[in-house]
């Protein structure tokens, strides 16, 4: 067992009448791979805002390595070295890649040759190198993806949420972007990888969180899960619960 | 065009700039150079801020209203240099851009906007109701003789004046440089485009842009001392109308938002129009030159939203 290094107690967030995450909890170790699942309005996406400043939670707390990061904003938690990406894309569209990528760059660095050194550095590894001079605009989905990818990567992030890896990219990227996804993890970034993708999900994940509803139903291995009557029923509906 | 060349051209255009009091010694031709030079300056400065970090201010006004006060204030009470005052001038806009930017800030896209109109409004009124610091009246400044820099006062021509606000444009432009160069300018760039894409990445949002309103809200101050000097007389209609606030932003957005030479190219063709049709309509047609300004806005923005700078890239690429 690794240190823990992202320790969610309990957290709680309403929108209106509407419980977003209802008394989440998970662990999350130094290294670890974590996927995350869940059925549309599970409160995935919810959940990546609650850990990375972007929503408050109204009960509960998010540790981060024993300390209280609850009510920090998105760039302090940033800055203590948890990078995202956004299941909505959010490039700087009138910026070239390498710009886009220098910004995150520049949180380790504020000479712009060096980020412009460590930025290349990222888009290599993302394989996004031959388009650095391109406008991010022009780029398809899936290497918009791995801008966003590169962006965060630049940072140099302990920990790294992805929202939707292969969501709206094409069958044959699919498999780069998973390779990609499983060498970052091998390089010692911890991740938590929300996914609609069963199969890639299943693949990489070595442990499992799924909701629904806003509450964690199953937290295992994805052999595990992936045979819960819950997570079936979550899915498919009762009747497919044998 | 290769980067030496164009370097070339903008130190030509220098030049020729330097010796042009030399030669044109009337005094209307050097005074529509030197207005050219302060709302090119001035422009540069807003869009440090609206341009770059995406922060639409309509109350830039403000700021060159306070620089043309404390250097008067501080000349007419305790005799200060005018340099000195323009300094002081830049402090009190930056403290004050902090004061108003820290609540205004907290605001996104247009609302950001309507603040700062109000904000505008608010200054402008109580200025005109503040007896001390001459209240509807005005200020005069206190005349020095005979001409000097020490005083930064030319009562015998306008050449002086000519270079210290070609002086200010060029400082202007060297701070946009610093700033795109640097990582402040990628900063900024990334809060225009998209806040939270910034914020995850890091960039405390609400602390750079009121590092690109201290900057701007300085270099405004600056230009409002000069206009002090170079005028001899303020007050909260001529120094502190949302008016100057409009126009400064439609200087800028002529010539392109967010752009390098923008400002200067808005300025150095909506300027002289201004002046040209005061001329032509004289006392008959007081609004004419803003009625030129809004024609000209609206072909900008149908043609090409991006501004004269935006026309000239598009053209390039279409010719290279």
């Amino acid at each position: 067992m690794g240190d823990i290094l992202l320790d969610v107690r309990g957290i709680t967030k309403r929108f209106g009448g509407l419980v977003a995450n209802n008394d989440v909890s998970l662990q999350v170790e130094a290294g670890e791979l974590v996927g995350v699942i869940g059925p549309n309005g599970a409160g995935k996406s919810t959940l990546f805002d609650l850990l990375t400043g972007f929503q408050t939670a109204d009960a509960g707390e998010v540790l981060l390595d024993g300390r209280d990061v609850t009510r920090l904003r998105p760039d302090q938690i940033s800055r203590l070295g948890v990078a995202r990406t956004f299941q909505k894309l959010k490039p700087f569209t009138q910026m070239t890649v390498l710009e886009n990528v220098m910004v995150g760059a520049f949180q380790k660095t504020s000479d712009p040759a060096r980020a412009r050194m460590e930025a290349t550095k990222a888009l290599d590894r993302v394989g996004l190198a031959d388009k650095a001079e391109a406008h991010a605009r022009v780029l398809s989905t899936g290497q918009r993806k791995r801008l966003e990818l590169a962006r965060a990567l630049a940072t140099r992030p302990r920990l790294l949420l992805l929202d939707e890896v292969t969501g709206g990219v094409d069958l044959r990227s699919i498999p780069a972007l998973v390779a990609l996804v499983r060498e970052l993890n091998a390089a010692g970034t911890a991740l938590v990888v929300i996914e609609h993708n069963m199969g890639v999900i299943m693949d990489i994940s070595r442990r499992i969180v799924a909701l629904h509803l806003g509450e964690v139903i199953a937290d295992g291995t994805p052999a595990a899960v992936g045979r819960d009557p819950r997570v079936i029923e979550a899915y498919l509906g009762h009747a497919y619960v044998r | 065009m290769g980067r030496g060349l164009r370097w070339g051209a903008a130190a030509a255009a220098l030049v020729l700039l330097i010796v042009f009091p030399q030669v044109v010694t009337q005094p209307f031709p050097r005074h529509v150079m030197i207005s050219i030079f302060l709302y090119a300056m001035l422009a540069q400065a807003w869009n440090l801020l609206a341009g770059y970090c995406g922060q639409i201010s309509l109350s830039h006004a403000v700021f060159f209203g306070t620089g043309a006060y404390t250097s008067t204030l501080l000349a007419r009470h305790l005799g200060l240099s005018p340099w000195g005052g323009m300094l002081a001038g830049a402090v009190v806009a930056v403290l004050l851009s902090q004061c108003i930017g820290y609540p205004v800030f907290r605001l996104r896209g247009h609302y950001f906007a309507i603040a700062t109109i109000a904000v505008g409004e608010i200054v402008g009124t109580l200025m005109i109701n503040w007896d001390w610091a001459g209240g509807a009246r005005g200020l005069f400044v206190p005349i020095k003789r005979p001409d000097s820099w020490m005083n930064f006062q030319f009562h015998e021509s306008k050449q002086n004046y000519y270079y210290i606000a070609l002086a200010l444009l060029l400082l202007a432009l060297w701070v946009t440089r610093r700033v795109e160069r640097s990582r402040l300018g990628y900063y900024l760039r990334a809060i225009r485009e998209d806040q939270d894409a910034a914020a995850s990445l890091g960039i405390p949002v609400a602390g750079y842009k009121q590092r690109a309103m201290a900057l701007s809200a300085g270099l405004t101050a600056l230009g409002g001392s000069f206009y002090a000097q170079y005028i001899f007389f303020i007050d909260p209609e001529s120094v502190f109308p949302t008016s100057l606030s409009i126009l400064i932003c439609l200087v800028a957005v002529l010539g392109g938002v967010g752009t390098f030479w923008g400002p200067l190219v808005g300025a150095a063709i909506l300027i002289p129009l201004g002046e040209w049709t005061r001329i032509a309509f004289g006392g008959t047609g007081k609004a004419a030159d803003l009625l030129v300004y809004g024609a000209l806005i609206m072909l900008v923005s149908v043609i090409q939203p991006g501004g004269i700078m935006a026309l000239a890239m598009r053209g390039r690429r279409r010719t290279g």
